[in-house]
């Protein structure tokens, strides 16, 4: 073995806004990695979005050079991980790269359902956890308390937790001396062959796709030919080095190192995060751990507002997936909305952040249908089965066996005079309750979803039952049979593809009623009565009408207005080529951008 | 077909006072030169008559702005010129507005015997504290005392009502027609309040001062007033006019017809058939503009452009559907050069006529009663 006594590899866990990129920032200012002048605020923040929203979407690691009170130097690798579960995947390949984690926590505010997944996660990759407390300069700081509470919530012992204030810098020194002392030396070997784990990728405008590892044993030096053990590819190293931020080469990393490589790769999709990375001429046998390929969960159809930017909304998803491999995207045609993609996501946040990187970085207007998720169809006569990602795809009933849907588990932190809605917000969803226990007055609720309860518009009524104080975050948990039905929203008698939704048949009456009446406000009178029904295959469950325009005339007309009242016309005009047109019905695009935009009821 | 008119319309833009609900080119100043504006005026007509030669005239037709404040002489004075500038009909219809104010119904006389023979009078509505809403300086007795007048003084006269007014019912109005029908003689325009950009009760209305009647009661009020006035004889002859027969604004069907018609003063459009061409004119819309365009350059015009193809289909059927008779179709084919099937979206076409908002034969297209009703989204669907 090796020496690797002078080396720390460590991840942070911290729920959003308590404090994480800071303390990051301050580590690294404490250990001069950048000039005063170089400082930004989230310096491993990256992208506009990340910044904005606080939060990571992308691995990124920084080498610090620390001398401990003891007079020796260290180095410690900090490894900033995505903080949300549609990048649980990552998260874990983040935490297998590293041998501690520290856990910030608010010290006013305590441990939240995000920051527990996280550290679960830590705990099973049998990370050492030194919790940090922080913004103890608060006047709301209450750090007994909040110890309290991370020994009777997550079971860590918090007698010796750090007690910081990352915006002022106090007591970051502490933090240093913590992960010095309490956390283990990685181990490996040099002289093994090389085993290095693909943490994450990405791609750079100037270095084509750059691979962030860490290597269990073994040396990787430039020039050598690599081999992916999961897909098998070869590629000749070109650069090796590390992050200071600032990339540095330094032409090789060894055992117990984390840093970055480059060797030719063109797409981001070439690079499985989780694969390992080996020499060619000297192969290790077996591949490192826990390699699994990323799967979307949640899909949705995205249609650019005006049709002429199809080819655009086509490149620009190109593009994107240049950077992010872990979403899927295919044409799919509307009657309803026109030419668009099906994007499979690995979560509604992820999804989200697509869509927001495809407005704001290549300038999309887009309508975005309702998430739905990825149901398994089994067919009679042992037809097999088929996955599900469009309700508009779903079989004819009858040669239907049985539905599949996935669930989740769900935990929930929650103040506990809220409780109550939140339990019947639940079991409104169809939730199933695990387990229910409190930590001071905060009571934590496990439960089992199906997830398209919760991809429906679960996250805002939650957050607006709890005026904004639960959290919640969940993983995936197997999938179930369920009485599920396709939902059509008929207009003038014709289906309108872009509102079919599958649902489960209790709750078919309740979202029917609510799409017809929302519809109801949204589609503007015509010169006839308009029935919007809900329906199950041929039954209707939900009707509304909209009346026919009663009057709609100039009441003044004469010689000098004529000009004048043409150009309203031409503009009226104009206004109806926005439209889409449904049997004789004319729909404008904006019903269609609120009847799908969840969660205003 | 029916034989053109061709009539010629003369703005006079002043006002005593500005109405909040009004639109129009008017404007209120202090004092102005009458004489400068009666050359003013003469020249601009001058002018017009070079474009529009040998024109048989069968309407003149004073708007405003307030034009019953003009001094007769200058409405004399503009008579007599278009008479020496054109031929005239014989049974020329000679318009001209008027407030009911008392001391322009002493001016009555003076109209009548520059020519004047049909007054249109802004009475606007016969309930007082709604006179008051409208910015309206007369009151109710000025108002019948102006109608005695004018029915004594000219064979033909009209005057106007505005309704949809705020709290109005159908009780209410139903009762205020009916006294209105007591003076009516073979003319009324019936006018729903409309807010218009750029007038003091949009400003108002946006800022939530009165509510108007909704979509609902606005079409129960206007169909309350179409049985009504189709009940004692007046039906609509267009959509917010009524008249007995024979005694439709003829200056106003030139407009509904697309027929030709010249127009002089500040702000006042034309359309003249010229060479196969739909010629736009417009003149200068404020009246020092016009004035001083007129006396340097000879006319008052500050656009003159043909109508493009799609544009002159629009104001045919905009204007033409406004009218209970419809559009004949040899007028319709003369001035588009295509049948209205060919001309006219395919689909909407068949829609309307199946929904029965539209009827087309040989001889006419029209809007019915209930189309008329909605004629902006009828229109919207007939259009290519």
């Amino acid at each position: 073995m090796t020496n690797l006594s002078h080396i720390r590899n460590f991840s942070i866990i911290a729920h959003i806004d308590h404090g994480k990129s800071t303390l990051a920032d301050r580590l690294i200012q404490f250990c001069g990695g950048l000039e005063a002048r170089e400082m930004k605020e989230q310096v491993l923040d990256s992208m506009d979005i990340e910044r904005e929203r606080g939060i990571t979407i992308k691995a990124q690691t920084v080498r610090l050079n620390y001398t401990a009170k003891d007079g020796q130097k260290y180095v410690l690798n900090l490894m900033d991980t995505p903080g949300h579960v549609d990048f649980a995947y990552e998260v874990s390949r983040s935490l297998a790269a590293c041998e501690g984690s520290l856990l910030v926590v608010d010290a006013s505010q305590g441990v939240e359902a995000q920051t527990l997944a996280n550290v679960y996660q830590a705990i099973d990759a049998n990370h050492e956890i030194v919790p940090v407390l922080n913004k103890i300069d608060l006047p709301a700081a209450e750090p007994d308390r909040v110890k309290q509470q991370i020994e009777d919530v997550i079971g860590l012992d918090a007698a010796d937790a750090v007690e910081i204030s990352a915006k002022t810098g106090l007591n970051i020194e502490g933090v240093l001396e913590a992960l010095v002392a309490r956390l283990p030396a990685p181990v490996g070997d040099d002289e093994a062959p090389l085993k290095a784990l693909l943490v994450d990728s990405w791609y750079d405008a100037y270095l084509g796709v750059v691979i962030l590892v860490r290597v269990k044993d073994g040396v990787l030096k430039s020039g050598q030919k690599l081999r992916m053990m999961a897909t098998g590819a070869s590629h000749t190293v070109e650069r090796v080095g590390v992050f200071t931020p600032k990339p540095i080469t330094t032409g090789e990393l060894r055992p117990g190192e984390i840093g970055f490589i480059t060797a030719g790769i063109k797409a981001v999709a070439d690079t499985k995060v989780g694969d390992t990375l080996t020499e060619e001429r000297n192969p290790a046998l077996e591949p490192l751990p826990g390699f699994k390929p990323v799967i979307p969960v949640v899909f949705c159809g995205l249609f650019p507002i005006d049709a002429a930017d199809y080819e655009h909304l086509r490149e620009s998803l190109g593009k994107l997936r240049l950077n992010d491999a872990s979403f899927e995207a295919e044409a799919e045609t509307s009657a309803a909305l026109g030419f668009g993609f099906r994007v499979g996501c690995l979560g509604l946040l992820h999804l989200e952040i697509i869509q927001e990187r495809l407005t704001r970085e290549f300038n999309l207007d887009l309508i975005t249908t309702a998430p739905s998720v990825v149901y398994d169809i089994y067919l009679n006569h042992d037809g097999g089965m088929l996955q599900l990602h469009n309700p508009a795809d779903m079989p004819d009933p009858s040669k239907i066996e049985r539905i599949e849907e996935p669930w989740i588990k769900a935990t929930i932190l929650v103040p506990d005079e809220y409780l109550g809605t939140i339990l019947a917000l639940c079991t409104e969803r169809r939730g199933q309750q695990i387990d229910l226990t409190y930590a001071g007055n905060r009571a934590m609720l496990v439960y089992r979803l199906p997830l398209n309860e919760v991809v429906f518009d679960f996250y805002d009524r939650l957050k607006s039952v709890s005026r904004g104080y639960a959290s919640f975050d969940y993983q995936m948990d197997g999938y179930e049979p369920g009485d599920l039905v396709v939902m059509n929203i008929l207009v003038n008698h014709e289906p309108v593809d872009a509102l079919s939704t599958i649902v489960h048949r209790s709750q078919a009456d309740m979202r029917g009623r609510a799409m017809v009446g929302r519809l109801k406000d949204l589609i503007p009178q015509q010169l006839f009565q308009i029935p919007i029904q809900a329906a199950i295959g041929a039954r209707v469950i939900a009707r509304e009408t909209i009346k026919a325009l009663r009057k709609d005339v100039l009441a003044k007309c004469y010689g000098g207005d004529i000009s004048r009242k043409r150009k309203l016309l031409d503009k009226q005009k104009e206004g109806k080529k926005r439209m889409r047109q449904f049997g004789k019905v004319d729909i404008p695009q904006t019903a269609f951008l609120a009847a799908l935009r969840m969660g205003d009821d | 077909m029916t034989t053109p008119g061709f009539g010629i319309y003369v703005h006079w833009p002043f006002c005593r006072s500005k109405c909040p609900y009004c639109d129009f080119n008017s404007h209120v100043r202090a004092e102005i030169d009458e004489a400068r504006w009666r050359r003013a005026l003469l020249g601009d007509l001058t002018h017009a008559a070079t474009l529009t030669p040998r024109r048989r005239v069968t309407s003149i037709f004073f708007g405003g702005g307030t034009p019953s404040l003009m001094d007769p002489r200058t409405t004399a004075a503009v008579i007599d010129k278009i008479a020496a500038l054109w031929p005239v009909a014989e049974d020329v219809e000679i318009s001209l507005e008027a407030n009911p104010n008392s001391v322009e119904a002493q001016r009555f006389r003076g109209f009548r015997a520059a020519g004047v023979n049909r007054v249109s009078l802004g009475i606007q509505s016969l309930v007082p504290a709604d006179l008051s809403f409208l910015g309206r300086t007369h009151d109710v007795d000025e108002a019948k005392a102006a109608i005695a007048i004018a029915t004594a003084t000219f064979e033909r006269f009209s005057f106007d009502l505005i309704y949809a007014r705020p709290g109005q019912t159908t009780a209410s109005w139903a009762a205020e027609l009916r006294e209105a029908l007591d003076r009516a003689v073979g003319h009324l325009s019936l006018y729903q309040l409309t807010i218009e950009p750029g007038t003091a009760f949009h400003n108002s209305y946006a800022r939530g001062n009165f509510a108007l009647p909704d979509d609902e009661l606005a079409g129960a009020l206007y169909e309350q007033t179409q049985a009504f006035l189709a009940d004692v004889g007046m039906p609509a002859y267009e959509i917010s006019n009524h008249a007995l027969p024979g005694q439709e604004s003829r200056h106003n069907l030139t407009y509904w017809r697309y027929d030709d018609y010249v127009g002089v003063g500040p702000g006042a459009h034309g359309r003249l058939s010229i060479a196969g061409e739909k010629i736009a004119t417009t003149c200068h819309r404020s009246p020092e503009a016009w004035l001083s365009a007129v006396e340097t350059v000879g006319h008052g015009l500050d656009s003159q452009i043909a109508v493009a193809p799609d544009e002159r289909l629009i104001e045919v059927l905009m204007m033409g559907l406004r009218l209970a008779e419809g559009i004949e179709v040899d007028r319709f084919v003369n001035e588009l050069g295509r049948q209205p099937a060919a001309a006219l979206n395919p689909k909407g076409l068949a829609l309307m006529i199946d929904l029965g908002f539209i009827t087309l034969d040989s001889r006419h297209l029209k809007a019915t009663v209930d189309g008329r009703q909605r004629l902006n989204s009828v229109l919207e669907q007939l259009l290519p």
